[in-house]
């Protein structure tokens, strides 16, 4: 265990947001060579301290210390000057420049012109030492997720950082690409790096660091070595401040196929063209079908697709037996299907505009919110009323901006306007993402009704555990096709998650 | 300096006061300009706002001159709500006007139809317009802030040519289209002033537009559209064709002003027929906070500024073109004042004097 | 005459290359901007109040380099203000660039009632004369067309490649693009997203005060209200053809360079009996059916309109 000055020292970090505290007189200790793992709800504060660390946000109180020296850091090129590097949860890389011209933005150069041939020497070197490696001269675009993180870690190291700050590094990987990180984490710790590890997944935190710091509602509620000794049980609670509510799901026989997907065939954004494979998958009536998968193998693609947003390349949509025309999202809807988009704010929301239209985004041009273009609102606004109360979106104003609502009231208001009219049909995607613990618990609980009320469900999720508490059946997606659809009792965490990262060879084996 | 949202940021006191600044903070700089000129601010003022306000005539000819930038204005709050950047209102008044003078001098139309049909006739010409652009954007992503400032310049030079060409006056040799027949010119409802049937149609769109905005479901599909595009299409919105049915009605709306400009004040092209009007509607649909009912009040500020510049430059020799500087610091005053009234600004303090508890 | 006579001599290329320096100079300055994230619309009233500036200057001074230097500092004076509304503030960008170019018009307009009262005849000023640049001007034709010219085209010259060598091999240069590309990834790099567009405004309002200048300095020896006309303008189509590549910028300014000193010739040579409004026209026509050919094709800085907020959540 290393017992050296702290490389890294906080002492009463407090950071707010208008009104909300987002770190509470943090301390925060990491020494060389020691892998810590910070874990928290979303929302915790983790990410918000880790961003004053490196300069992105500014502390309204508290000291920063480095090898024990108090030090500002005003601006991320005071942080990466000190040695501070930070690897953050979507990759901040430019999808346009190359590998290289990535690694050397920012850097000094030579005699006022980019260095090119220190840069690649140092790539070099850096594949040597940690085993990561990549191509200098593809465009960032074309790179896999993966192999983007990859970058951002190397760009760190460019950098000589003796910190290493991970925000969630593991999210976006397969199993597979998680133990070449944790391998290359290793070598860095030899080398006396500090590294600070932000998870929520509790079994990676646990394989891999020395010490857990649990944080809550902006605070440090723990700070223990990992000894072998802690249970994932155990610090979920610590992070949730109570054991974790689970929605219990009973056994129920399923009803008629409402959703079916026959052929289809989804369009593929990052290369254009169609998918390799096409898809058939049935969802029956009182049925939660989880579809699991490594984020960017298409799910998005899929949601919008059987939602009718996006044209699919090629195949049939049928609702309730009977093939689509022409989908669109108006007409899904009017066959009964409802669509809850990932990206809350951005497609499923108008931020700026109150919550009583947001109630009605998708159904004022229908009665009874308007007759013959005219709006009735009236009726627009106690519908709206009616839903802030059955759903208890707080604050309850419905003429207050959605915008200024909490992610959490955010998306009550979205399953308030998209469950109101008892959709046959349900596509939800990431439905709890960055929500506190009872707005989860709330999610839940309604798709779980929602489901025994008859209504054929289409998750879709990042999280396996959400997957696996709620789904009667996984489907799980792979480069754009689904590989792998059994029913929950014959699904597992290791067989799912290896068709998830091996795609329809592994199904094949598991199944 | 940074910004800081402000806590209460739903205030409609001081959303209602923010305007209020913006036009006192813009009259502010123009008094330094009138001091560099050589006058007293107070005395300028003074004399504009006589000139503007003061008696019958004054009263009407601020109305009439309010006409035009209230429709100009119109047509930007309903472009700029949908976020199609309609810069073409100055081409859409120019087209609006030909068509109003054409229609006008036509002998062959039945006399009770000739106004109807003029302004029909502008607004289809305006709305035709602004549909060029529309589509250019809409269907080849062509971007309509670059496309529509283009097209006031082709349009402008294509009326110089068709002044000094085909309508040149063949007695006097003047580049004026020939006058509008008699029948044509718009009855005036107050005599001795120009307080034309243009006025009433003016205020009468505000109403439209107010009641359209507000009231109807292509409003709030506008209004959709306009502030978040992907959320629209996500709620199964046509957001073409809602492009398209905005710009065509701000097209209409500017073409009016064209039209208005022929029956009531010109009755004849001349080649200053829309002197800025398109440009300054963006500055009344700004000041009006983007809302119909606010129309009238910045329209008829702006037209104050304009009477009244002429009437101070005559007796102060301070020149009319602070008239022009006032419009666009207006614009820019009125647009900060919009970003304070939802954050403060904080001006940088060193990170380590405040991270010292 | 033919059409085809009328640009078939060295005097309409080398007039096509005088006509394309200001668009040149304004490209450039639009191309800084927009390199960094920031639609500049206010750079048609930089263009304009550059050129008051530089005629105001010479004139009162008598020295056609202080205009030059005046029009040049009034220009990145505009852009810090642009600057703070855009980037401080972040302002809307298009709305406000349509302000600062408005606002400018009338101020420009008023100081120059100020300054040279309501004479019928505008005053003039010997402007540059051309320097044949030893050597290089001997070449048969293009030693005509491109080396004997003003001292500013030699200047712009020279700008077209700098800014390429900036933007692709230095250090800085990969710090602008990546700010107008994901100024977040600039940040995460340690680049101060906020200064760098703050900076490229300053520079790209002095290039666009140079253009203003060199219309009235080199071109047409006397400040005209209409002297601008759009020129701004065409100059943000102009980065749109050129893609947003100093080099194929500089082209496109050269071809449209070449347009206006076609309609200059056609209405000059009453070659075609038409008003000459129309030939006027056609830059701004030319424009458009650039733009539309080029539609599909371009594609902009990915951060270009997104004001940057470094604390957004």
């Amino acid at each position: 265990m290393p017992t050296d000055t702290p490389i890294l020292s906080l002492a009463g970090i407090t950071k707010r947001f208008g009104g909300t505290t987002a770190n509470k007189a943090v301390d925060f200790d990491l020494a060389p060579g020691e892998i810590v793992g910070l874990l928290g709800e979303n929302g915790a504060g983790k990410t918000t301290l880790m961003n004053v660390v490196f300069g992105l946000y500014r502390p309204d109180e508290g000291i920063i210390r480095i090898d024990g020296q108090p030090v500002g850091i005003a601006t991320t090129a005071d942080a990466i000057a000190l040695g501070i590097g930070m690897v953050h949860q979507h990759s901040h890389a430019v999808a346009r420049h190359t590998v290289l011209e990535n690694l050397m933005t920012g850097l000094p150069g030579r005699k006022g012109l980019l260095d090119r041939r220190s840069a690649l020497r140092r790539l070099t070197e850096i594949g040597d030492a940690y085993g990561l490696r990549l191509d200098p001269d593809r465009p960032v675009g074309e790179l896999a997720v993966g192999e983007r993180q990859r970058l951002d870690i190397i760009r760190a190291l460019f950098r000589k950082a003796r910190v290493l700050i991970l925000d969630e590094p593991t999210s976006v990987l397969t199993p597979q690409e998680s133990e070449g990180l944790f391998s290359a984490l290793r070598a860095l710790r030899n080398d006396k790096v500090g590294i600070v590890f932000i998870s929520h997944k509790l079994n990676e935190v646990r394989a891999i660091t020395d010490r857990i710091v649990v944080m809550r509602r902006g605070e440090v509620v723990a700070d223990v070595p990992n000894d072998g000794k802690l249970t994932n049980v155990g610090l979920a609670s610590l992070m949730c401040g109570h054991e974790p509510e689970r929605v219990v799901r009973q056994p129920r026989q399923r009803g008629e196929a409402r959703l079916s997907l026959r052929g289809l065939r989804l369009t593929d954004t990052r290369h254009g063209g169609a998918a390799k494979a096409p898809i058939d998958l049935d969802i029956h009536a009182g049925e939660i079908v989880g579809i699991a998968g490594v984020s960017g193998n298409g799910q998005v693609r899929l949601a919008e697709t059987v939602a009718g947003v996006e044209a699919a390349a090629a195949g049939e949509i049928g609702l309730d037996g009977n093939i689509v025309r022409d989908p669109s999202p108006r007409r899904m809807q009017a066959h009964g299907l409802a669509y809850i988009p990932e990206d809350r704010i951005g497609a499923g929301l108008v931020g700026s505009m109150p919550v009583r239209e947001n109630m009605v985004l998708s159904r004022y041009v229908e009665a009874p919110f308007s007759r013959r273009g005219w709006l009735d609102w009236q009726a627009i606004l106690d519908f709206a009323r009616r839903q802030i109360a059955a759903y208890d979106v707080r604050p309850t104003d419905p003429h207050l901006p959605v915008g200024l609502l909490s992610g959490g009231n955010q998306q009550k208001a979205i399953i308030a306007r998209e469950l109101a009219f008892s959709p046959r049909v349900l596509v939800i995607a990431q439905p709890t993402r960055g929500l506190d613990v009872s707005a989860i618990a709330f999610v839940h609980r309604a798709l779980m009704n929602l489901r025994d009320e008859g209504c054929a469900i289409m998750l879709i999720s990042d999280d396996l555990d959400e997957i696996f508490q709620l789904s009667d059946r996984i489907a799980v997606m792979y480069e754009g096709e689904i590989v792998r659809d059994t029913p929950v009792e014959e699904a597992t965490v290791p067989t799912v998650g290896l068709a998830m990262t091996e795609g329809r060879m592994a199904g094949r084996n598991a199944a | 300096m940074r910004l800081v949202a402000r806590p209460n940021r739903n205030s409609p006191l001081r959303d209602a006061m923010m305007p209020v600044a913006a036009v006192a903070a813009s009259l502010l700089i123009c008094a330094v300009l009138i001091l560099l000129a050589g006058a007293n601010p107070l005395t300028a003022f003074g004399i504009m706002a006589k000139a503007a306000f003061w008696g019958k005539f004054a009263l009407t000819e601020t109305l009439a001159r309010a006409a035009p930038l209230i429709l100009s204005g119109l047509a930007a709050l309903v472009a700029l709500r949908t976020r199609f950047w309609n810069i073409g209102g100055e081409g859409q008044i120019i087209v609006g006007a030909m068509a109003a003078a054409w229609v006008g001098a036509l002998t062959s139309l039945p006399t009770p139809l000739l106004i109807p049909f003029m302004l029909i006739g502008a607004a289809l010409a305006g709305a035709a317009l602004a549909a060029v652009p529309a589509s250019l954007k809409t269907r080849l992503g062509v971007d309509e802030v670059v496309s529509t400032l283009m097209l006031n310049f082709i349009v402008m030079y294509l009326m110089q040519a068709l002044l000094s060409g085909p309508w040149k006056d063949p007695v006097t040799g003047w580049t004026n289209s020939p006058s509008i027949l008699r029948a044509a010119e718009f009855p005036v409802f107050w005599k001795g002033t120009r307080l034309h049937l243009g006025v009433l149609v003016a205020f009468l769109a505000v109403g439209v537009v107010g009641v359209i905005m507000k009231r109807t479901t292509l409003g709030l599909s506008m209004k959709i559209v306009g502030e978040n595009p992907r959320a629209a299409r996500h709620a199964g919105l046509d957001v073409t064709r809602v492009t398209l049915a905005a710009a065509l009605l701000s097209g209409a709306l500017a073409g009016l002003a064209g039209a208005g400009e022929i029956g009531g004040i010109q009755f004849q092209v001349i080649a200053s027929i829309s002197s800025g009007y398109g440009y300054a509607g963006i500055v009344v649909a700004m000041l009006a906070r983007l809302s119909a009912a606010g129309i009238i009040p910045a329209a008829l500020f702006i037209a104050a500024i304009t009477t009244g510049a002429d009437e101070m430059s005559r007796q102060t020799g301070v020149p009319f073109f602070i008239a022009d500087a006032m419009q666009g610091i207006c614009l820019i005053a009125v647009l900060v004042a919009m970003t304070l009234s939802r954050y403060q600004i904080r001006f940088r303090t060193s990170p380590e004097r405040r991270a010292t508890p | 005459m033919s059409i085809v006579d009328l640009v078939l001599d060295t005097g309409f290329f080398a007039a096509a290359v005088r006509l394309a320096i200001p668009l040149l100079f304004g490209t450039l300055s639009e191309l800084t901007a927009e390199r960094s994230g920031v639609l500049n619309l206010g750079i048609e009233g930089m263009m304009l109040s550059g050129a008051l500036a530089g005629f105001g200057t010479a004139s009162a001074t008598g020295s056609l380099w202080l205009g030059v230097l005046a029009a040049i500092a009034i220009g990145m004076t505009i852009g810090a203000v642009m600057a703070v509304l855009v980037v401080n503030l972040r302002l809307d960008q298009t709305v406000t660039g349509l302000g600062v170019s408005l606002a400018a018009t009338g101020l420009v307009f008023y100081s120059y009632r100020l300054g040279f009262g309501e004479s019928s005849t505008p005053p003039s000023i010997t402007p540059f004369s051309t320097i044949p640049l030893p050597f290089l001007s001997d070449i048969p034709v293009i030693g005509q067309v491109f080396f004997n010219q003003y001292a500013l085209t030699y200047v712009a010259y020279l700008l077209v490649p700098a800014l390429a060598f900036f933007l692709y091999r230095t250090p800085a240069g990969l710090s602008l693009r990546t700010v107008g590309e994901n100024p977040q990834a600039a940040a995460a790099a340690g680049i101060d997203p906020i200064r760098a567009r703050i900076l490229a405004l300053v520079v790209a309002g002095g290039l666009a005060g140079l253009a203003g200048a060199y219309l009235n300095l080199a071109a047409f020896g006397s400040f005209t209200f209409g002297i601008v006309s759009g020129r701004g303008w065409i100059c943000l189509a102009l980065v749109v053809l050129g893609r947003w590549n100093p080099i194929a910028c500089a082209a496109a300014a050269v071809l449209f360079g070449a347009v206006d000193a076609f309609q200059l010739r056609l209405q000059a040579s009453g070659a075609v009996d038409l008003p000459y409004q129309l030939f006027l026209a056609l830059p701004y026509a030319a424009t458009l059916v650039a733009m539309i050919l080029n539609a599909k094709r371009a594609v902009g800085p990915a951060a270009l309109m997104q004001p940057y907020d470094a604390e957004h959540r």
